[in-house]
């Protein structure tokens, strides 16, 4: 080693320098995300025409020239089509939405008798979103309450016929209730039965396993509408001379079939997923067959298909628009139904209703998708990288 | 197990009931019983059913005269054809709308798929607005929108919207020139067929050459020459044989022309932008699922960005995209049964009509399922030969 004088030992850091001109702020990263390439460019100014044409004339429409108050068509109809607004007039009708609001909700559900909906609506929200916030204390206890105790007590307030409650038939259900009825029993039936499924096409015993299979491919071969007809049209044939049932309760077991199928293949992949060792240790403990897939594999698997369950979910609740097919009046149905309405009917009350009708749809499916991507995080105990 | 023969075992001890595979028989002999016994009271029951309702079983239906109009008919249909001809006409035009919603929508699912990746901020956002626009709405709703909301408050058809090129769209549909084929136009199609022949050969051989001596050649070029040369000489060469009858405007309708009904194009343009969007995702997942070191490899080895697109990155992306694919041109397929809401001819709608002319519901539902299942499999055959051959093949 060898000594030095030194004439200067910094003492202190130096004071940190500005970036380069042109390498932070507004500018630079507009030329980085919107003009890096000539052909970046390009494709810019296309987007730009693009949402130029498409988005001032679709506010316009939607909130500045929108009616949003009246009690019959010639709010939203033109002078020439015979309403009150001046020719050549667009806008969005939503005094349509409004005045039909409620029957949107609960369909032809008897208006004394609505409560008993708004009540039932109520108590599912009240237990459901603590359910879903993880840091809400009583899990176990409000687990119960939903799929145990609330079901019955859903039951009770809908159909009617006890403790007072006039009965109302199903016939009279719509709206944004039988999305949310057909949903929920969708949902509650097909995880379990796709659980059954799947183990059973995963099973050593051959009758079992063709079983399984059977049923899954071909309900997942064929489209819903025809399972719908089948269970409408079918189901009666297949019963005892003189049975009668429930319209709305075929649709429910047609609907929850499907979605069982589906469900069965997106169990199984979480299930093909497990290591091998895993069900081998399972064994090596002694444990039984129920006791190793309760235990060991399903919390694993269906934990890995947390995105296919919840897609399918959002699958069986996008479908159920289809008992409308069926003759049943679901949001979608009722929606549609009302635009034969003489006295509502106008050139702007499809578009109106459709678009009200597409955003409940939307804001239920973004926001389950997006509840399972932060389940997803939260569950990832950080067996992948 | 030979092992296990050598071994001397003792009286097993515990029942019989506690061997595993007695307890599998067991309850495969209770399951299957239960089956047969399930099956034979509900076809009891539906024989019964029939009865009391007077309805004869059995496809002989199919035979007799349908007595209802199907507004598009691509094959000859009338009134006066059988059911069964009348279901044929179904299957048509749940195939036409099925092929034609599937080419739409793998172009519209690729072109925003690979948008969302882009490094445009813009397009990048407009792409998932797209995505998360229509994949969280039922397909039922955008045909609805489609129907009710865009096509049915068109312009009347006096006032139809002109778009060039002697096409015209209002609220009867969307309508274009003809093409009349004349005499010896048969021969334009030869050529194109040919000319796809040869396509393949001079691939081919290029393919060879290009492994025995590393030389190159421009197939993609001589290709597009071949495939729109071989036909426009054809044309030349024949005199022209089609002419374009173009739709006329009159005051009540558009005469003449090529018609694309309403209920067709909402169908059709809804199940296009519905699946479009899951085409997209599936899209997106596989150029992410090549990992990164595959691009900067083939950067590193010299090739350019569209040779590595070309030649390394897509090809891999493909092998994850194909499986999902072939689901959502399933899907598609089984989702243009929808068609029954607005009322487009389909198998299930064609179907619907018969069961309520004739009350064949187990014949007709048969039917459909088996149709279904047909096309499913058909199609997944299909991918599977086609994954097959563009998987991984290792070494």
């Amino acid at each position: 080693m060898q000594e030095h004088d030194l004439a200067f030992v910094r003492a202190e850091m130096v004071i940190a320098q500005a970036p380069p001109r042109g390498e932070t702020g507004l500018v630079h990263w507009l030329r980085k995300n919107l003009f890096a390439t000539p052909l970046d460019t390009v494709l810019t100014i296309l987007a730009l025409l693009f949402i130029a044409w498409s988005v001032p004339p679709l506010i316009e429409w939607a909130f500045i020239n929108a009616q949003w108050t009246g009690t019959d068509r010639s709010a939203c109809a033109t002078v020439a089509q015979g309403g009150n607004q001046p020719n050549g007039w667009t806008g969005a009708c939503w005094a349509f939405v409004n005045a039909k609001f409620e029957q949107f909700m609960v369909g032809r559900y008897p208006i004394g008798e609505r409560w008993r909906v708004y009540l039932t609506g109520f108590l599912f929200a009240a237990l459901l979103i603590p359910l879903l916030i993880p840091r809400a204390p009583y899990k176990a206890l409000n687990a119960i309450l939903f799929f145990g105790v609330f079901p019955i007590v859903a039951f009770l307030l809908l159909v009617g016929g006890f403790f007072g409650l006039s009965y109302v038939p199903t016939t009279r259900w719509g709206g944004l209730l039988v999305t949310l009825v057909l949903s929920f029993v969708g949902i509650a039936i097909s995880l379990p039965a796709g659980i059954v499924l799947a183990l059973g096409r995963r099973s050593n015993m051959p009758v079992v396993k063709m079983l399984c299979v059977i049923f899954i491919e071909t309900i997942r071969g064929v489209p819903l509408v025809t399972v719908l007809f089948m269970a409408s049209v079918m189901l009666p044939l297949f019963l005892p001379p003189g049975t009668t049932f429930d319209k709305f309760l075929r649709a429910l077991i047609g609907v929850a079939m499907f979605a069982s199928a589906y469900m069965a293949e997106v169990v199984r992949g979480g299930l093909q997923a497990i290591p091998k060792g895993q069900y081998e240790g399972a064994d090596s403990l002694g444990l039984s067959y129920w006791q190793k897939m309760g235990l060991i594999v399903l919390p694993q698997a269906l934990k890995l298909v947390i995105p296919g369950i919840v897609n399918t979910f959002i699958g069986l609740f996008k479908d159920t628009s289809l008992v409308y097919i069926i003759g049943m009046f679901d949001l979608l149905g009722i929606v549609r139904q009302n635009f034969s309405d003489a006295n509502w009917a106008s050139a702007q009350t499809p578009m109106s209703g459709l678009l009200f009708a597409g955003f409940v749809f939307w804001m239920f499916c973004f926001g389950m998708s997006r509840y399972s991507m932060f389940m997803e995080r939260r569950l990832n105990t950080g067996h992948r990288s | 197990m030979a092992s296990q023969e050598t071994i001397h075992v003792a009286e097993p001890r515990g029942s019989l009931l506690n061997d595993p595979k007695v307890r599998g028989l067991i309850f495969q002999v209770v399951v299957g019983a239960a089956l047969v016994l399930l099956v034979w009271w509900i076809v009891g029951n539906t024989i019964e059913n029939l009865r009391r309702a007077n309805i004869s079983s059995g496809f002989g239906f199919l035979a007799g005269r349908a007595g209802f109009d199907i507004a598009q008919t691509p094959i000859d249909y009338s009134s006066n054809s059988s059911f069964g001809r009348a279901i044929l006409v179904g299957l048509v035009n749940t195939i036409i709308v099925a092929v034609s919603g599937i080419a739409t929508a793998t172009i519209i699912g690729f072109l925003v798929g690979i948008g969302r990746l882009s490094r445009n901020w813009l397009v990048a956002r407009i792409c998932t607005v797209y995505v998360e626009v229509f994949r969280n709405i039922p397909p039922l709703l955008v045909i609805f929108f489609w129907y009710f909301g865009v096509i049915s408050v068109l312009p009347a058809p006096r006032d139809s919207i002109e778009l060039g090129l002697g096409t015209y769209i209002n609220s009867r549909g969307f309508f274009m020139p003809k093409a009349v084929w004349g005499e010896g136009a048969w021969l334009i199609a030869v050529a194109f067929v040919l000319a796809i022949a040869m396509t393949w050969f001079v691939a081919r051989k290029a393919r060879q050459r290009q492994m025995a001596t590393g030389q190159q050649f421009p197939v993609v070029r001589t290709a597009i020459g071949l495939i729109v040369g071989l036909p426009v000489l054809a044309f030349l060469v024949t005199g022209l044989p089609v002419t374009f009858e173009v739709p006329q405007l009159s005051t009540f309708n558009i005469r003449g022309g090529w018609t694309v009904k309403p209920e067709f194009l909402s169908l059709y343009l809804a199940l296009s932008f519905y699946t479009a969007s899951f085409i997209a995702e599936i899209v997106r997942a596989g150029i992410l699922g090549v990992s990164k070191g595959q691009s900067e490899a083939s950067f590193a080895l010299g090739l350019r960005q569209g040779q590595a697109l070309r030649l390394v990155i897509v090809p891999q992306a493909m092998r994850i995209v194909i499986p999902p694919l072939t689901s959502q041109y399933l899907n598609l397929t089984k989702n243009s049964s929808l068609a029954v809401a607005i009322g487009y001819p389909d198998l299930v709608a064609v179907g619907q009509t018969t069961m309520n002319q004739t009350g064949q519901a187990v014949e007709v539902v048969a039917i459909w399922m088996i149709v279904y299942l047909g096309l499913s499999l058909t199609t997944s055959v299909f991918m599977n030969w086609f994954n097959a051959r563009m998987a991984l093949v290792e070494r």
